[in-house]
């Protein structure tokens, strides 16, 4: 894990007293609400429903066991005992008071994390694969080059009143679990044909009132060229980005008003000029960067585990919760373990103290000392050895948090939606909670397979509706919840947009209609297990078309 | 309008009259003031936060002096506008005119800007000693900048090397 050194160190602590200062002024009515909302933004300071929010950066979802615990002492202190986990890798502290905020602020610095950059118009926190330094696929661990973008994007002079958010992805692996297609700039870690390491830099992807898909604008960017060339997509953008119309403020309606040529031609004529040389940082310093994510003192091991396996023929909750919530690590004898924050009727991505607390002990006793938050809301002990998962699963049973749902039915993303958010315009999580209810049979999931529903409370697309296998849109008609359902949508490799099944439905149908949508697929989907977005690729929306009817009473016969 | 530097309030010098001897005029009339330029005189431009820095290139070496709008504190084109216009070797005095905020003011030294010129209500709300302090709130930056700070990047390679 990256380590703070004195400059960082500084930065944090200065950035701190920078805020108190300002809270300070805003009081005193030097600075009016106006003026003060980008900076309370940009120290993840949110106005919410009922009261403030908090967002906390935890860099490309990765964290320790003394940072886990802190969060949980803040969760305590100046939250309710709990804390949100969110779609990018951040945590939320839906209670804090404004007056509060600087102090907890403090407390994050005494364990180097920050909410800097964790909303507001600038280049918001970055996010990589939560598989990073686990999976077998991988052509370079991300997190290096996240930690770079995270300190130069840091209070950059230049793009800190950006015409909307900025947000950038990064993965290493070929298969995508960043999402990098739909973020405003997604970067792949590739290998050219002589076989150097750089990146594929794609743009203008995002999700929102107006999905779309990003385009790829460099296929091969050196690596030591990366930080002169973000500075020229961010130059095209800051210049000219819409600034009339806040919802076409972000890039990708550049990219799609320009066309993907010309973008790149702004692009690449902005590289030319700058001075790419004092930009770039030397290899030297990536370099140290890279060694603090080194492969950690993993163990000399055998391929598979007697005892997880003796552990597993005897119990069949855990064989169950190793079938669905580990993942393969490149390592032998050691796996990822997902821990579900999506207990059968929970709020998604909620954790209380005692379970963070219990989850920092686990890690630093099983897992190297890590954990992980995931996109989807999970924490991810990333290095844990097979022969320990008993041991792990029993402490995840003991802290509730052994739910075996990875991946499936009900894994739901969900926005906080009118529970918490002023932005909201229906509920997201008690239809999460009401899904999740339908398919708590452990079995039936299983059968199921792999199946991501998301779910946003408004149209701005926060649960990532959009590239949910099934996407579950939540809007206000005429006052009354209403709920669009989209088919086919996906994050990964090959991301794609669902599509809107039909006219949306009421909140209470909802359940009914996704189960439909399940049995329907089970009927139709190929003997050798096929999955629910490979079938919806092959057969279309048609055959779900149906399902959206109200049931229909028993004819009479004609 | 009130004008500040990083030492503190500054008296006007210039003026938006094409007749003055340090006349500021608007982009669209700077081909024809400089054509009509009487010896002595400074030239100094408005520009508008929606030109391209390139527009200026043609005239850049006979300006002393461009005014960057700032028409609201959350449109930051200006910055990455002056920041370019230093790179393309603009070497005059670089004014951000409109409405930034003491909390803006080290992003625009950093960009190269010099002066900042504001309303008299925003003076009257923002004392000069808010001004004054807020560049030094952050002594750190992760960017080489226009105004002679060395990024985070570079100065931990010169540590390391010194070591």
């Amino acid at each position: 894990m990256y380590r703070y050194d004195e400059f960082d160190e500084r930065v944090v602590r200065q950035r701190v007293a920078q805020f108190r200062e300002q809270v300070g002024r805003r009081i005193d009515g030097s600075l009016t609400e106006e003026e003060f909302l980008p900076l309370r933004l940009m120290n993840g300071l949110y106005l919410q429903l009922h009261a403030y929010m908090l967002r906390v950066a935890i860099p490309y979802g990765t964290l320790d066991s003394r940072q886990m615990r802190q969060l949980a002492l803040i969760a305590d202190r100046y939250d309710r005992g709990y804390g949100h986990f969110t779609t990018r890798q951040n945590i939320q502290y839906n209670w804090p008071r404004l007056r509060d905020a600087p102090d907890i602020l403090e407390m994050l610095a005494d364990v180097q994390m920050h909410c800097i950059q964790t909303s507001g118009n600038c280049i918001r926190n970055v996010t990589a694969d939560h598989f990073a330094g686990v999976a077998a696929d991988e052509v370079e661990d991300p997190r290096p080059t996240a930690e770079l973008i995270r300190q130069w994007s840091t209070l950059h002079p230049e793009f800190s009143f950006l015409p909307r958010k900025f947000k950038i992805a990064v993965t290493g692996s070929a298969e995508d679990r960043a999402a990098v297609a739909v973020h405003d700039i997604g970067i792949r870690i590739v290998r050219n044909a002589a076989g150097e390491v750089g990146y594929r830099i794609i743009v203008g992807g995002g999700l929102g009132r107006t999905p779309m898909i990003g385009k790829t604008v460099r296929e091969f960017l050196p690596k030591d060229e990366l930080l002169a060339y973000l500075e020229a997509i961010m130059r095209v953008y800051n210049l000219e980005g819409r600034r009339d119309n806040k919802f076409k403020a972000r890039v990708k309606i550049l990219v799609h008003e320009l066309g993907a040529e010309a973008f790149i031609a702004r692009v690449e004529e902005e590289y030319a000029r700058l001075d790419g040389p004092s930009l770039n940082v030397d290899p030297a310093e990536l370099a140290r960067i890279a060694a603090y994510f080194a492969p950690p003192a993993f163990e000399a091991l055998p391929e598979g585990s007697a005892v997880l396996d003796q552990a597993a023929a005897r119990d069949p909750d855990l064989a169950r919760f190793v079938r669905v919530n580990l993942y393969p690590h490149k390592m032998p004898g050691y796996t990822a373990v997902t821990v579900s924050l999506k207990p059968i009727g929970g709020p998604p991505g909620d954790a209380t103290s005692d379970q963070m607390r219990a989850l920092a002990d686990i890690a630093e006793r099983f897992s190297l000392d890590e954990l992980r938050v995931t996109h989807i809301q999970n924490i991810v002990l990333p290095h844990v050895k097979l022969d320990e998962v008993p041991q792990v699963w029993a402490a995840l049973v003991e802290a509730g948090l052994a739910s075996a749902n990875a991946g499936l039915v009900t894994d739901i993303i969900a926005c906080p939606g009118m529970d918490y958010c002023s932005l909201a315009t229906a509920r997201s999580i008690p239809i999460a909670q009401e899904i999740a209810k339908r398919f708590a049979d452990p079995d039936r999931q299983q059968l199921v397979g792999p199946l991501g529903i998301k779910i946003s409370g408004c149209i701005n697309a926060c649960g990532h509706h959009h590239v949910g296998h099934i996407g579950i849109l939540g809007l206000d008609k005429a006052g009354i919840e209403n709920y669009q359902i989209t088919l086919g949508g996906d994050p990964g490799n090959e991301a794609s947009l669902g599509e809107r099944l039909g006219p949306g439905i009421d909140a209470e149908q909802v359940p009914d209609a996704i189960e439909r949508i399940v049995d329907t697929y089970l009927e139709l989907r190929h003997a050798d297990g096929e999955s629910f977005i490979d079938t919806v690729r092959r057969v279309g929306l048609d055959p779900f078309k149906p399902v959206l009817q109200p049931k229909e009473p028993a004819r009479a016969a004609a | 309008m009130p004008l500040l530097d990083r030492n503190g309030w500054k008296p006007e010098s210039w003026a938006r009259d094409a007749a003055a001897g340090a006349a500021i005029v608007p982009f669209d009339q700077v081909e024809a003031v400089l054509g009509a330029r009487r010896p002595g005189q400074r030239i100094g431009v408005d520009l508008p936060n929606d030109v391209h820095p390139n527009a200026l290139l043609p005239w850049q070496d006979g300006l002393d002096f461009v005014a960057i709008a700032f028409p609201r504190f959350n449109d930051g084109r200006g910055f990455s506008l002056g920041k370019m216009l230093r790179e393309q070797g603009f070497a005059g005095t670089l004014r951000a005119s409109g409405w930034i905020i003491p909390d803006q003011f080290a992003f625009a030294l950093h960009c190269g800007f010099d002066e900042v010129e504001i309303s008299e209500a925003q003076a009257q709300r923002q004392p000069i000693d808010q001004w004054l302090q807020a560049p030094a709130l952050i002594g750190e930056t992760y960017q080489d900048t226009q105004d002679g700070m060395i990024s985070i990047f570079k100065r931990r390679r010169a540590a390391a090397e010194a070591a």
